[in-house]
């Protein structure tokens, strides 16, 4: 069945009430009841929840085939969490585990080869990498995986559509009763954001540390009432990958040619004004609009009322500076984020279900001004693709993209024209992982293009004598350097469903076939 | 022209190609490995195979290895590796040297 | 005939390796005035060849728009400028620069070696232009005579790497070391009418030094400067932009002068100051830069 944004959605799909995208307010208003995980009373005293290791938790957990277990990936690739669990699921002769993890990446290739041997045959994820997307899109998942947004994820959870049997938490620091924090370990990630649902509505919770403090430690952002068992290991993660030690602004003069325009654009729109919103996405250019921001807002005498998203540098830096007034934080990219977080007046720690779920009563993103994203491709319906590659394997993560999108009065996306030889604005993207009807600009290197559903921000920006061209022209000067591509080459294969935020399908993954020449 | 001897010409960096040309009894024989293989495979075989045509090369084993290179590129470094092939570096007749058809 | 682009706007001259696609496949959209591929230090010998052929292809299909291309051949004294000129030419290069220019023999054999380039591969004859870099004592002293050697010169560059060891110098932050070949050049351009840059600045992480050399160029009257990074070229070109008042007072000079030498009027008067037609040019160049900026759009840019 044919959805709203043109993808042909098997109907085979379409059972237990999954339905086709409609629009991104079609579930607005909608009632449901959010299900109870099935939890074991802790009422007897008990000093301690510490189990000596993780086979013992596997085993007390009760871990069995066909169950399904969750991860976060505030560790991102630095996580040890996902490859120490699934060894001991391997070595004990379970199979047929789904893993429902935030997101992961190229930390967790040893994966791809349990993909293959049965032993996981699930994959729900808002991020695939690595030798896992290779796995995935060759087919040898046995059951398509589902991916989703950040907000979608939680989405999932709370409507009941993902049940977590086990919660792996990885904790930088934990208490024998599982309070846990993402500070004041070896290990630090600044929050724990994304596990913050998983500790509510998993049925069991275990809490995976290589620091214990004393009890209690508090605040905590993972509390020990949602925990069954705490598990010390050597080391959780590498703390060289979890957070850099800075985050480097671009150099590159492409990007930083697209971030000072991107930002002309921001300063253009009748929403820079005292007191706005902003978000950026990670990535080089987005991250670069942080730098031009900050003179603009200079310039202007304004400040920013609060800032979101992956945090950074910059971003603290500004908080600092007195330029914004609040940051609310669901993941860390770098120390100073980690260091600020919870600890810099105004800097604090907030769940991924605040952060952007579509279906609470009001997600930040909600309430957003701007949003500055990356993309793998666009095309000219400005269609997002961030999880195809060119080739069509899965490499990328819809990750916070479609919230933040969805959210933002103004989401502007920006990408050169062409990465190497493939053109990013297109006609058509591989994958739709954020629908057109939320995107409203689009920044390249060649120039900058308004979707024309938003006559408001094509006027403001002639007002403010900024050139646009349209998106069919951007493609055309794409296709012009590089040539037309070949359309992809696929088998019928369903090997991945994009689920939109409100659990609609989006679009599906087929299984890729390789050209022969 | 004759592949009397192996060459090659061009890099692994992004955006380039590295064209390797060898001499062979019969015949063309291409490999081509492509980061962009799915999309624009066909394209990268037929402007090598013009290139060497242009260039009066009918026998001869030629392995590209592409890292997302423009068709300029691409005919550049043919053209380059054909030429080291024959021990020319001066005097190359220019405008004999085949190029992109504007009209694509 | 001669390249009716010879006197151009060139605030920027960017230099680009001709060994590496990732560089001169788009440059353009940085928007500098002219870009510079380059064959000789930014392509290793091995490499000279290879660098040529991809230096035809992207002369032949990319498209550079507005924006003026310069090839950098290797040295006379090398087996392989003759080659890069004939490459050049047959691409269809708005320019040839010459690098470690010391006689104006050189520009004479390099006129010579365009000319026969232009006739073999069909050129237009006197197209192709020329510029000299002046990168030594010996040519900072013939740079009259190069200025004035052949008819396709437009420019001069002082080139400062070599010059400044040759000087037994290296770089200062106020310039007073590069003050008198930049000053010589400079007077030697202006006597022979044609057009003077100002050499590369390398530390990128100096932004605010680049500024300052920039802003030292434009004072001194260079006509622009070469550029090893796209992100020195906003720089320069907001350095070289006019203020709003240079515009309104230079468009009144060009509109009366035009005016008054229509009724056959040489020297005048205009709010009190005597004006004639040596104004013209300064004036005349005022509105180009300040179109080239985009702060004018009117019709008195020749």
């Amino acid at each position: 069945m044919m959805n709203s944004v043109g993808r042909d959605i098997p109907d085979a799909l379409l059972t237990d009430g999954k339905e086709v995208f409609r629009g991104s307010h079609h579930r607005d208003g909608l009632i449901y009841t959010k299900p109870g995980p099935t939890v074991r009373a802790g009422v007897k005293p008990l000093h301690s929840k510490l189990l000596p290791n993780l086979r013992e938790a596997i085993v007390q957990c009760g871990i069995k085939d066909g169950m399904t277990l969750s991860f976060h990936h505030h560790f991102r690739d630095g996580d040890y969490v996902v490859n120490l669990v699934m060894a001991e699921i391997a070595a004990m002769g379970i199979r047929d585990i789904t893993i429902a993890a935030s997101s992961l990446g190229s930390a967790h290739d040893p994966v791809a080869h349990m993909i293959e041997t049965g032993i996981v045959t699930g994959l729900q994820t808002s991020g695939i990498r690595g030798k896992i997307g290779e796995a995935v899109s060759h087919g040898k998942l046995k059951t398509p995986c589902i991916l989703r947004s950040h907000g979608g994820r939680v989405r999932a959870i709370e409507q009941g559509e993902l049940h977590i049997d086990v919660a792996f938490i990885g904790a930088p620091t934990s208490d024998e009763y599982g309070n846990s924090r993402g500070t004041g370990g070896k290990s630090d990630c600044g929050v724990l954001s994304y596990a913050m649902a998983d500790a509510r509505y998993a049925d069991k919770v275990v809490v995976v540390t290589d620091c214990l403090v004393d009890f209690p430690n508090f605040p905590p952002s993972i509390e020990a009432v949602d925990v069954d068992y705490v598990v010390v290991v050597d080391a959780i993660g590498d703390p060289q990958k979890i957070a850099s030690q800075a985050t480097r602004l671009s150099k590159d003069p492409r990007e930083l040619k697209m971030a000072e325009d991107c930002v002309r654009v921001v300063a253009a729109t009748p929403y820079f004004k005292d007191g706005f919103s902003f978000q950026t996405g990670a990535g080089g250019p987005s991250l670069a609009t942080n730098r031009f921001i900050e003179a603009e807002m200079e310039r202007r005498g304004i400040t920013m009322q609060w800032a979101i998203g992956g945090i950074s540098q910059s971003t603290v830096d500004m908080l600092h500076k007195g330029l914004i007034k609040y940051i609310v934080d669901a993941q860390d990219f770098d120390m100073a984020a980690v260091r600020s977080v919870n600890n810099s007046p105004g800097h604090f720690e907030i769940s991924t279900s605040q952060y952007a779920n579509p279906m609470n009563k009001g997600a930040f993103v909600n309430k957003l001004d701007f949003v500055v994203l990356a993309a793998l491709e666009i095309d000219v319906d400005f269609n997002v693709n961030v999880v195809t590659g060119s080739d069509g394997v899965l490499r990328g993560a819809p990750g916070g993209h479609p919230d933040a999108a969805a959210g933002a009065k103004c989401c502007i996306i920006v990408t050169p024209l062409v990465r190497g030889r493939m053109p990013t604005v297109c006609e058509r993207v591989v994958t739709v992982t954020t629908p057109g009807e939320n995107v409203d600009v689009l920044v390249t290197d060649y120039g900058i293009a308004v979707n024309p559903a938003r006559p408001d921000l094509i006027e403001a920006l002639a007002k403010a004598g900024i050139k646009t061209t349209t998106i069919e022209a951007l493609k055309d000067k794409a296709y012009a350097m590089v040539g037309v591509p070949d359309p992809l080459d696929f088998y019928d294969r369903v090997v991945a469903v994009v689920e939109a935020r409100d659990g609609t399908l989006l679009d599906v993954v087929r299984q890729i076939r390789p050209l022969e020449l | 022209m004759k592949i009397e001897v192996a060459a090659m010409a061009g890099t692994l960096e992004s955006s380039d190609v590295q064209i390797t040309i060898e001499p062979a009894e019969q015949g063309l024989s291409l490999s081509i490995s492509s980061s962009v293989l799915g999309q624009y495979g066909r394209q990268i075989k037929r402007v090598v195979l013009d290139t060497l045509e242009g260039l009066g090369v009918r026998h001869g084993r030629v392995t590209v290895v592409d890292k997302g290179a423009l068709d300029c590129t691409i005919r550049a470094r043919v053209t380059c590796a054909v030429y080291r092939s024959a021990g020319i570096t001066h005097s190359i007749p220019w405008g004999e040297v085949p190029v992109n058809d504007p009209s694509r | 005939m001669i390249h009716p682009d010879k006197n151009r706007l060139r605030r920027t001259m960017l230099f680009l390796s001709a060994q590496r696609p990732s560089q001169m496949k788009d440059a353009y959209i940085y928007r500098p005035d002219s870009v510079i591929f380059d064959l000789e230090d930014a392509v290793a010998e091995s490499e000279k060849d290879a660098a040529r052929f991809s230096l035809f292809h992207t002369l032949k299909t990319v498209d550079y728009g507005d924006c003026e291309r310069i090839v950098r051949i290797n040295g006379l004294d090398t087996p392989h400028w003759r080659e890069d000129i004939r490459a050049s030419v047959a691409g269809g290069a708005e320019g040839i620069r010459i690098p470690k220019c010391e006689s104006a023999q050189e520009v004479v054999e390099v006129e010579a070696a365009i000319e026969a380039a232009e006739e073999e591969f069909g050129r237009p004859v006197g197209r192709t232009l020329v510029m000299a870099a002046i990168e030594s004592p010996r040519g900072v002293l013939n740079a009259s005579a190069i200025c004035e050697a052949g008819r396709r010169m437009f420019g001069v560059a002082i080139s400062g790497g070599d010059l400044r060891k040759a000087m037994q110098t290296r770089y200062y932050p106020k310039g007073e070391e590069m003050l008198v070949p930049r000053g010589m050049v400079l007077l030697a351009a202006r006597a022979a009418g044609v057009q003077c840059f100002d050499t590369v600045f390398t530390d990128l992480e100096d932004m605010e030094g680049f500024r300052r050399e920039v802003q030292q160029n434009k004072e001194m009257g260079f006509d622009g400067k070469s550029v090893i990074n796209p992100r020195q070229i906003a720089i320069v070109h907001e350095i070289f932009t006019p203020t709003e008042r240079e515009i309104i007072e230079a468009e009144r000079v060009v509109r009366a002068i035009r005016e008054q030498a229509a009724e056959g009027v040489g020297v005048f008067t205009l709010d009190g100051k005597m004006l004639d037609m040596a104004f013209l040019p300064g004036a005349e160049r005022v509105l180009a830069l300040a179109q080239a900026a985009g702060l004018y759009e009117g019709d008195l840019v020749p």
